[in-house]
């Protein structure tokens, strides 16, 4: 536990609870962002630079701006009466449950034993051959599902006027 | 006896020299800040003045191109300009709007200057002269660029005016639109040079041939990246023809017209900024960084070639700005999407095609085969675009 780590993860933690917390909700979106922004910064201090970065390209530059866009295009209020669900003791438990499990699968992982970890090696090029060769399946079937989510949203967004002309 | 020592290479190297020697100077256990310090220092004071010098570049370019004299009043020839500027904004009155949402509005800004100052972390000014060799350079600088949308959207969000929303929902619909082409462009680069740290695509790109120099420009796909790059990169700075987000006659000043004084003056940084740094993300790719154009033109220092070409690049911007007129929003989209994003996507098809073809006494033939691949659907596509249109005589109605 080194001090960077500790700032890092008190950030993470503290924008996610004001992301839950906050009762506007383009503030719970800015403060989601400072907390994908530290998540980014711990996987560079952990020396995967190609997931910090693209960590900060995907959330903080498309999926931050696309949830603020959708908080815009909806006839939003703005404000958000109650931050806190009724329910929210249900989801204490599943969080609780998710933790317990997450914690108890590190714990007894091979990576919880204290012997020095060797160098982080995840290069940039180790990325790209993994998924050029062992992983090139997956790869092409993520690209084909995104193109047909892509081709869906385009159909979606088409005018009706237009969509009758065209037929 | 000083001067009379000073070779070449020590001109070349004079400010790693200089760093040096001041290093040595400090205790062994404040090292690593004080060289981060002595680094970014002169990153902090190089650009800024670039800006002043651009601000009244541009703005003595664009009056002799509009038959008018520009700024003449301040010093020489109008060109102490920028202090005057300088001051006057330090100096104005900060007015934020009484509904705006005072943290977000103050914090907006701030975090566009710095990601603006972010993205010279990484690019090589110089021989030697590059503030961290990141492995992963190429996408540490557009990680960062994804930070100024998110900034434009904070300041026009937190303005409160429908002109500043409407700006920044021009913005980010630009920026994201168009940095797709801008990273398809350089992906071809990154392909040659099989590595994304721009210290390593520098380089790639050194050597001669004869007198002529190995830049990634000088190859099919080269040419044809670095047109769509300067494309996407005018996109990308809001600047004219795409400059929707600000245009001054419609929206008066887009995503930052609720903001004054010295931070009106730091958004227009903050654009320039921007401008300068993926001006010199398409040098590095493309025209060999730092590297001279000719073989016997090496004993200029390398950092004057960089900033030269910088500056050329800049001029080319304004003299673009003088130029073209102001885009539609639907002709922008469809530009980027229609015609610039194919041609990104052919020409990695291209430099792919390139690296397999042989070489040698084929080369022309090579020449031939990748400009054909790329001329002929570029033709194809530009004329089906425009069939479209039936271009017919516009009748205005004026109101009576």
């Amino acid at each position: 536990m080194t001090a960077p780590f500790l700032i890092l993860a008190a950030l993470a933690v503290a924008g996610t609870a004001a992301a839950m917390g906050l009762r506007n909700g383009v503030h719970c979106v800015l403060a989601l962002t400072v907390g994908f922004a530290a998540l980014a910064a711990l996987y560079l201090q952990l020396g995967a630079q190609f997931v910090g970065f693209t960590q900060i390209m995907v959330y903080v530059g498309a999926v931050a701006i696309l949830a603020v866009f959708a908080i815009m295009m909806t006839h939003h209020p703005g404000l958000i009466e109650a931050p806190f669900s009724r329910n929210w003791l249900w989801g204490a438990v599943i969080a609780a449950a998710v933790f317990a499990t997450l914690a108890r699968a590190i714990s007894l992982g091979t990576a919880s034993a204290p012997s020095a970890p060797p160098e982080p090696s995840a290069t940039v090029n180790q990325i790209g051959d993994a998924l050029m060769h062992r992983y090139i399946l997956p790869l092409e079937i993520v690209g084909l599902l995104l193109t047909a989510a892509l081709i869906g949203a385009v159909i979606i967004a088409i005018d009706p006027k237009d969509r009758e002309e065209s037929e | 006896m000083i001067a009379a020592a000073l070779t070449t290479q020590d001109v070349d190297q004079i400010f790693v020299l200089i760093k040096h020697a001041l290093l040595a100077c400090v205790p062994a256990a404040l090292q690593p800040i004080a060289s981060a310090v002595l680094s970014i220092i002169p990153i902090l004071v190089a650009f800024p003045l670039l800006f002043a010098i651009t601000t009244v570049l541009e703005r003595k370019g664009l009056g002799r191109m509009q038959n008018r004299y520009g700024p003449n009043r301040v010093g020489p020839a109008g060109f102490f300009q920028p202090i005057a500027d300088g001051i006057k904004s330090l100096t104005k009155e900060d007015v934020v709007p009484l509904s705006a949402d005072h943290a977000v509005h103050f914090l907006a800004p701030i975090l566009l200057v710095i990601a603006a100052f972010l993205g010279y972390a990484v690019l090589p000014i110089g021989r030697n002269m590059v503030l961290v060799n990141l492995n992963a350079g190429v996408l540490f600088f557009f990680a960062v660029g994804s930070v100024v949308e998110l900034s434009v959207f904070m300041a026009g969000w937190s303005s409160r005016s429908k002109y500043s929303l409407l700006g920044a929902m021009r913005a980010i619909a630009q920026m994201i639109s168009y940095e797709v082409p801008l990273v398809l462009a350089s992906v071809v680069v990154i392909m040659q040079a099989g590595s994304l740290s721009l210290v390593t695509i520098v380089e790639s790109q050194s050597g001669y041939t004869g007198i002529f120099p190995h830049w990634y420009l000088f190859t099919p796909w080269g040419i044809a990246g670095f047109i769509l790059f300067m494309i996407a990169a005018t996109a990308e700075s809001n600047r004219s023809p795409f400059d929707l987000p600000e245009g001054e006659s419609e929206i008066i000043a887009g995503y930052f017209i609720e903001y004054s004084g010295f931070k009106f003056a730091l958004f227009f940084l903050a654009e320039y900024l921007g401008m300068f740094a993926t001006s010199s993300l398409a040098i590095t790719l493309f025209l060999g960084g730092w590297a001279a154009p000719l073989s016997f033109l090496t004993f200029i220092p390398s950092y004057v070639w960089f900033f030269l070409k910088l500056l050329v690049l800049i001029c080319f911007f304004i003299w673009i700005r003088g130029t073209l007129p102001r885009l539609r929003m639907d002709q922008l989209m469809g530009f980027a999407w229609k015609f610039i994003l194919p041609m990104a996507l052919l020409n990695i098809f291209v430099a792919g095609l390139w690296r397999f073809l042989p070489a040698g006494p084929l080369n022309s033939i090579r020449w031939l085969v990748c400009i054909g691949v790329l001329a002929a659907p570029c033709i194809v596509l530009s004329f089906s675009l425009k069939q479209k249109k039936k271009l017919l005589v516009r009748t205005y109605h004026f109101a009576e």
